[in-house]
């Protein structure tokens, strides 16, 4: 067995031993979880990212709630205990519908047994992959001048060029993308651009900006999954590749960014792991809308639910992110990336990317 | 100049004329509930209603009537309603129905629905004025074999009944009653102010009625919930007690007595010779002054004096309050669709007085089941036993309840005013021998201090009930989730941690003592051979030892103890067992043995009494009374 997989069996053991030698103690069973919520995240200032901070969440079994998350806790533990014995994984999903057979530790939805799975990454100090569990969704498209090695299902290394080896889809960037199974041979690129469409990823592939701009093109796919900010995360540490974040203009896109240079809220117990600290902005900015003269939507109540959010949030809380925050909310107005086309299908790659990345000083 | 303002007034004066109390009426027919189409409709049938209702008590007979609408031509409705009443002789019929201020209980002090005559008369006019059509009445009474049909139709100018046709006809299959059959243009809609709503409610509080309404097709019929009727009510005086200035003095002036001491005990309720002699005394006016001289610093001076003296409240025989039980059953009786999980115990306050007026006010109030939670709570405003719909607003029910405080009763209630919110019905209803109505259309209660206040009274006493229901049910929530944690989840969790570390399960008893925290209390009865036998067991949830004391009620004080597993410390109008020690997470059983073949009946209410034990820690019985101690002592020392 892997040592990985063994470190997680014993930390897993020490938790279920935990609860049950309070039990047998005659003490009410209860478990420590580090709280996940904007209002406990710190700055690390040597990693430079967002982490968890101290404060801690009780699960006691003195309430029902805390007794069915013991309880799902300790299914959980028992079925990633018999994966890693077996040597199989699951995805997520797989897992929130085999716990339909653990009757009172049955979950709801499965938003709350990826929850959960993250929660015992924070307490066994593990990655959900060292417990064999992987999300539902692959990772994104990826189109750019560097060289991959990869692992196949058949154990064999792959070289591929994710300009010349790849169909105009690009390279799909797999869950695992740690060294075990992906290695950077050969880096022809100067910087990295991530874009948060799939449309303005094709119109950038089509106009050829990732030749022209000796880019590495990676699209998110919305909100990234943790192996593409992974993958950015170690292009940037490895390789010295800076990372540009090209996404809509609007509160949800902001967080986005969020996620990929502070790191994200859910997952901060891992910040160090996925996040980008010295990952740019390039827009779509409240001041873009403006100066660029945008086609734009009006807010609605939700966005700026969520962009007041984020004046709270203490990850925005610098002058750039402040003053584009309250921006938007004064003009009130919100744009996607592909506004752009206003001005003509080339305008964003002729015009207003060199612009704003000239500005930022990567091209 | 002078010569034309002269002129001006000549020629005022010769428009200004006598209006008739009929073309008042019918320039101002919103005075009288027929302000709005839907209103109308509403109006016509609770004015002919209330008649009904009326005419059938006063004949002491149960009620039951038939109301049938039906839309004959755009917002035209043929409005019939039916009752088994008395009926009316042929030569009453057209005043009954076409004059308006007729009635037979303008002048009497007692409770009853309609008062001023104007009723059921207005409707006839209405129908008149809306659609041009005669009213057609048709009444038997049970002396005779034939009924008297009539269609009427009302000459406002001179306030008078015109016949237009009168039959007499065979009434098959009735002995006596009344119908009337009118059209009037209206609209019919469903929800609060609907002719629906308004007879749902009215079935509530008048359970003795049966009410069957046919409308588009639809019959519904709100059957009977007690075969009793209200108790007859009975005429009576004024109060003096808070009667009004310019009353007293029309009283004075107008009275036939000529002495003082014989006016006041004559021509007022609950005084004698002796409070009207000190009455005048404290006034200091001589009790064998001509009433009729009397001057107007007298009079004021006598009705101070009347604070100052200790006057009986009002006979309450005019009153008819519907009681307790029959509200009850009546709320039951209607809502039970929806499934309440508590009644509050109804509350039918004491008579009390507001100018001269004995009232009377009760609450009933019905929570929870699938009555909906979402807005304002829906209340039942009622007077004189009659649903009021309209004018919400201004009513002094609406006013009393959002003097209350909710939130401490356990309903929802923004910032502390207004109206609650929550799934509640309060009902409240108003017996008054002169409900102090806003209007002459009777749709709402005046804020009269008094009546506000006694309002409130009657809602607090409700509310605590209710407060008491919820903080039960809360602790019996909070305890059920307990029982679950160590029932189901907390044998799991040491089983599934067993197995992962690969030991033994662990023992869980410290564990589930922990949770629970509390003594839990089961009763249980079973019968063998006509015996009762009863099972107490006392279960003790809590870390600590407990020394406890249990009681329990006999269902009869004559009901024997055969048996008992446990010696009873006391044994008479109730069992009492000393437990002298009962350990942490420790049980012990009681079984006993009644006699005198006692039914489930007998034996379900049972209430077990613990003393030793907070009321918070303490599950499936009471902690003792406060004033048991009392009773306890006495018994003792017998």
């Amino acid at each position: 067995m892997e040592k990985r997989y063994e470190e997680a069996m014993d930390n897993l053991a020490r938790l279920a031993t935990q609860i049950y030698e309070q039990l047998g103690g005659g003490e009410i069973p209860e478990m420590q979880v580090t709280t996940r919520s904007k209002s406990n995240i710190e700055f690390d200032q040597r990693a430079g990212v967002w982490k968890l901070g101290d404060s801690k969440t009780k699960r006691s079994a003195k309430k029902l709630s805390g007794a069915r998350m013991i309880l799902r806790s300790l299914y959980m533990m028992d079925f990633i205990k018999e994966m890693i014995e077996a040597n199989k994984s699951s995805t997520l999903r797989e897992m929130y519908y085999i716990s339909e057979g653990w009757e009172k530790a049955k979950f709801n939805d499965q938003k709350e047994s990826d929850r959960l799975a993250e929660d015992m990454e924070i307490i066994t100090d593990c990655l959900r992959e060292d417990f064999k569990l992987r999300p539902e969704e692959d990772g994104a498209r990826v189109i750019g001048d560097i060289t991959i090695e990869e692992r196949t299902r058949k154990g064999d290394l792959r070289r591929i060029n994710c300009r010349d080896d790849v169909g105009d889809s690009g390279y799909t960037i797999p869950y695992n993308v740690e060294e075990d199974k992906v290695n950077f041979t050969d880096i022809g690129v100067d910087f990295m651009i991530a874009i948060e469409t799939g449309g303005m990823f094709d119109r950038l592939v089509e106009n050829g900006f990732d030749e022209t701009a000796n880019a590495l093109l990676v699209h998110l796919k919305g909100q990234p999954a943790r192996s593409t900010r992974r993958f950015m995360k170690r292009l940037n540490e490895e390789e010295g590749l800076p990372l540009v974040v090209f996404t809509d203009g609007d509160p949800w896109s902001f967080r986005i960014f969020a996620s990929i240079s502070f790191g994200a809220i859910n997952s901060a117990h891992l910040s160090e792991h996925l996040a980008t600290p010295t990952a740019e902005y390039v827009g779509v900015t409240a001041s873009d809308i403006l100066n660029y003269d945008l086609p734009t939507d009006k807010l609605k109540k939700t966005d700026r639910t969520a962009l007041e959010q984020e004046l709270e949030d203490p990850r925005f809380n610098t002058r750039f992110w402040r003053d584009e925050i309250e921006t938007m909310l004064e003009i009130n107005k919100k744009a996607e990336q592909q506004a752009l086309a206003k001005y003509g299908l080339d305008y964003v790659t002729d015009v207003y990317l060199p612009e704003k990345l000239g500005e930022i000083g990567v091209l | 100049m002078g010569c034309n303002v002269d002129s001006i007034a000549e020629k005022l004066a010769e428009k200004q004329k006598e209006i008739s109390i009929g073309e008042f009426f019918e320039r101002n027919k919103h005075i009288l509930g027929f302000d709005t189409l839907t209103k109308s409709l509403v109006t016509a049938v609770k004015e002919g209603v209330d008649n009904s209702l009326d005419a059938c008590e006063e004949a002491d007979i149960l009620p039951d009537i038939t109301v049938k609408i039906d839309e004959i031509a755009y917002q035209e409705y043929r409005v019939v309603i039916e009752d088994n009443g008395p009926g009316i002789v042929k030569r009453k019929i057209p005043d009954v129905f076409g004059k308006l201020l007729y009635g037979s209980r303008f002048h009497d002090i007692r409770q009853s629905r309609g008062q001023q005559g104007i009723g059921v008369s207005a409707v006839v006019m209405y129908g008149q004025l809306s659609t041009g059509r005669p009213t057609i009445v048709r009444s038997k009474i049970a002396e005779k074999e034939y009924a008297i049909e009539m269609e009427i139709t009302m000459d406002t100018k001179r306030n008078e009944a015109e016949i237009v046709s009168e039959e007499v006809v065979l009434w098959e299959g009735k002995e006596h009653g009344t119908k009337f059959e009118t059209t009037i243009k209206g609209l019919l809609r469903s929800g609060e102010h609907s002719v629906f709503e308004y007879l749902k409610n009215t079935a509530i509080v008048n359970p003795h009625a049966r009410i069957t309404f046919h409308c588009d097709g639809d019959t519904t019929v709100f059957k009977r919930a007690t075969d009793q009727l209200p108790p007859p009510t009975v005429a009576v005086k004024p109060h003096i007690e808070g009667i009004e200035l310019g009353t007293f003095v029309k009283m004075a002036k107008e009275s036939d007595r000529r002495k003082l001491g014989s006016f006041l005990v004559n021509e007022f309720s609950r005084i004698s010779y002796r409070t009207a002699r000190e009455i005048a005394s404290k006034a200091d006016v001589d009790d064998d002054t001509n009433p009729s001289s009397l001057t107007l610093d007298e009079c004021k001076r006598i009705l101070k004096a009347t604070s100052k003296v200790k006057i009986m409240a009002p006979e309450t025989d005019c009153l008819s309050p519907i009681r307790s039980m029959l509200i009850k059953k009546g709320l039951k009786n209607v809502l039970k669709g929806y499934r309440p999980e508590f009644y509050s115990p109804p509350t039918t306050r004491e008579p009390r007085v507001y100018s001269g007026n004995p009232f009377q006010v009760e609450v009933g109030l019905v929570y929870g089941g699938d009555l909906p939670s979402e807005g304002s709570v829906r209340v039942l405003r009622i007077a004189n036993r009659v649903p009021l719909l309209y004018k919400k607003g201004g009513c002094a029910t609406t006013t009393a309840i959002k003097n209350i405080d909710w939130r401490i009763y356990g309903l929802d209630q923004r910032g502390g005013s207004g109206m609650p919110s929550g799934p509640a019905i309060i009902m409240i209803h108003v017996a008054s021998t002169r409900v102090p109505f806003t209007s002459e259309a009777k749709e709402a209660i005046a804020d009269i201090p008094e009546v506000v206040d006694e309002i409130e009274r009657g809602l607090r006493e409700c509310a605590r009930h209710l407060r008491t229901h919820l903080n039960r049910e809360k602790r019996r929530k909070k305890i059920s989730r307990k029982f679950r944690i160590v029932r189901e989840i907390l044998p799991m969790i040491a089983e599934k941690s067993a197995d992962i570390v690969d030991r033994d399960v662990p023992p869980l008893e410290t564990v589930m003592t922990k949770i629970m925290g509390v003594v839990y209390v089961e009763k249980s009865f079973d019968w063998e051979n006509g015996v009762c036998r009863g099972i107490l067991d006392i279960n003790n949830y809590t870390p600590k030892e407990k020394e406890l004391v249990i009681y329990i009620e006999k269902p009869y004080p004559e009901t024997e103890l055969l048996k008992s597993s446990i010696e009873p410390a006391f044994d008479g109008e109730y069992l009492k067992w000393d437990i002298e020690s009962l350990s942490s997470s420790k049980g012990e059983s009681i079984e006993f043995e009644f006699d005198g073949g006692l039914e489930k009946e007998d034996v379900g209410g049972l209430e077990v009494y613990v003393e030793g034990v907070k009321e918070t820690s303490l599950i499936g019985a009471e902690t003792l009374p406060d004033d048991w101690g009392v009773e306890l002592a006495e018994i003792e020392k017998e």
